[in-house]
């Protein structure tokens, strides 16, 4: 397997994209990973779940605010869902 | 694996001749604890005389030629202004983004600990003491401490590695420019992913260490040193001594990289809550250790096994 860093950086960007494509009240709310229910338990030790709760929200978040100024930059070969 | 501590050596030895006594605590001064003593004038006397020594002559008959012709003094004082200006321009930009005092304890290095350091990469089986000393709630440079991690050591084994590549393809006769860049790629895109998907579960654990972004990749560079020892094994010996010198090189760094690792990310509890979550913690911990040092062979055997076939 030959990796070029360019192919580092587009699999790097469809795999924040896919993650960031989740939506809230569809899909995460059904499984039971939706953003209200990431709230309770205040020990100092979060459990995984919480975190990566977290991080899908903080992942969407980011990619909100910088998406809408980048998706004419950012060619996409497969054409997946995008924010 | 003598070659990073030869070539640093060769290129110390002729500033050390050629420049003055005062020019040298600034070449090896340890610039991790402070900034260096020495202002800007400190930068220009050892060129003065670098460039004066080669001349010929003595040292002052060459300063004093060329500051007899006004022109040529004028336009080296605008030149070093300029270049002055410059290197403060990159030093701005670069700390923007990386801290450049804590990429700087990563590097202060000497020979005494890269030999230690490699030696202990080759075979860690009989080093008792693992624990990163520190000073006044700051770590040891590696310069004093034996346990600390560097960047030199990987960096320079990286390029090593990759002149390595090169002629272990040459002596195949499957050499091209290209393939040296592809050959750099690929290892510095694993070492890429490995960081990541350290960094990764290291937050999804939630476990407080101390490994910053620098420490991962140098624990995951280590890992060029085996490479190196390995493909030298296989194109001294051929496919025997490949294999034999995968095993050795693979067997010693999982044992120095769970006795590392062991160190920083399963000792952190101690920070955390005693009693109530610390029964499903040490395991997970356990099993990232574990999974990093078993992920080395593979990608050891992933990344050598088509230069030596």
């Amino acid at each position: 397997m030959a990796f070029t860093l360019y192919s580092l950086i587009q699999a790097v960007i469809l795999c924040v994209n896919a993650v960031a494509v989740l939506h809230e009240e569809r899909f995460l709310s059904k499984i039971g990973w939706g953003v209200d229910q990431s709230i309770g338990g205040f020990g100092d030790e979060p459990g995984i779940k919480v975190q990566l709760m977290n991080l899908v929200r903080s992942v969407r978040t980011v990619m909100r605010g910088t998406t809408e100024k980048s998706i004419p930059f950012i060619n996409i070969k497969h054409r997946s869902a995008c924010i | 694996m003598d070659l990073p501590q030869h070539g640093y050596r060769a290129s110390a030895k002729p500033r050390a001749r050629a420049g003055p006594h005062t020019g040298d605590p600034l070449l090896f001064a340890d610039t991790s604890s402070a900034a260096p003593p020495m202002n800007n004038q400190g930068y220009y006397t050892p060129g003065y005389s670098i460039g004066g020594a080669p001349v010929g002559g003595p040292a002052d008959a060459g300063v004093n030629n060329l500051f007899a012709d006004p022109m040529a003094s004028a336009a080296m004082m605008y030149g070093s202004s300029l270049a002055n200006q410059g290197k403060e321009i990159v030093n701005k930009e670069i700390s923007r983004y990386v801290s450049v005092n804590k990429l700087k304890y990563f590097f202060a290095v000497d020979s005494k600990y890269v030999m230690k350091k490699l030696l202990l990469l080759v075979f860690p089986y009989t080093h008792q003491d693992w624990e990163v000393r520190y000073h006044r709630d700051t770590p040891l440079t590696p310069r004093h401490d034996v346990n600390a991690d560097d960047l030199y050591i990987p960096s320079m084994a990286f390029i090593t590695y990759i002149l390595l590549a090169g002629m272990a393809l040459g002596i195949q006769k499957r050499f091209s420019p290209e393939v040296l860049g592809l050959c750099a790629s690929t290892a510095l895109v694993w070492v890429v992913i490995e960081v990541l998907v350290m960094l990764l579960c290291l937050y999804i654990l939630s476990v407080h260490s101390d490994l910053s972004i620098f420490d991962l990749f140098a624990y995951s560079g280590y890992k060029y040193v085996g490479m190196i020892f390995t493909v030298l094994g296989g194109l001294l010996f051929g496919s025997d001594g490949y294999f034999v010198a995968l095993t050795w090189s693979s067997c010693a760094l999982m044992f120095f990289i769970v006795r590392s690792l062991k160190m920083k990310i399963l000792s952190s509890l101690s920070h955390d809550s005693m009693g109530a979550g610390a029964t499903a913690k040490p395991r997970l911990r356990l099993y990232i250790t574990v999974a990093t040092a078993a992920f080395q062979p593979i990608i050891i055997y992933w990344l050598t096994s088509h230069l030596v076939r």
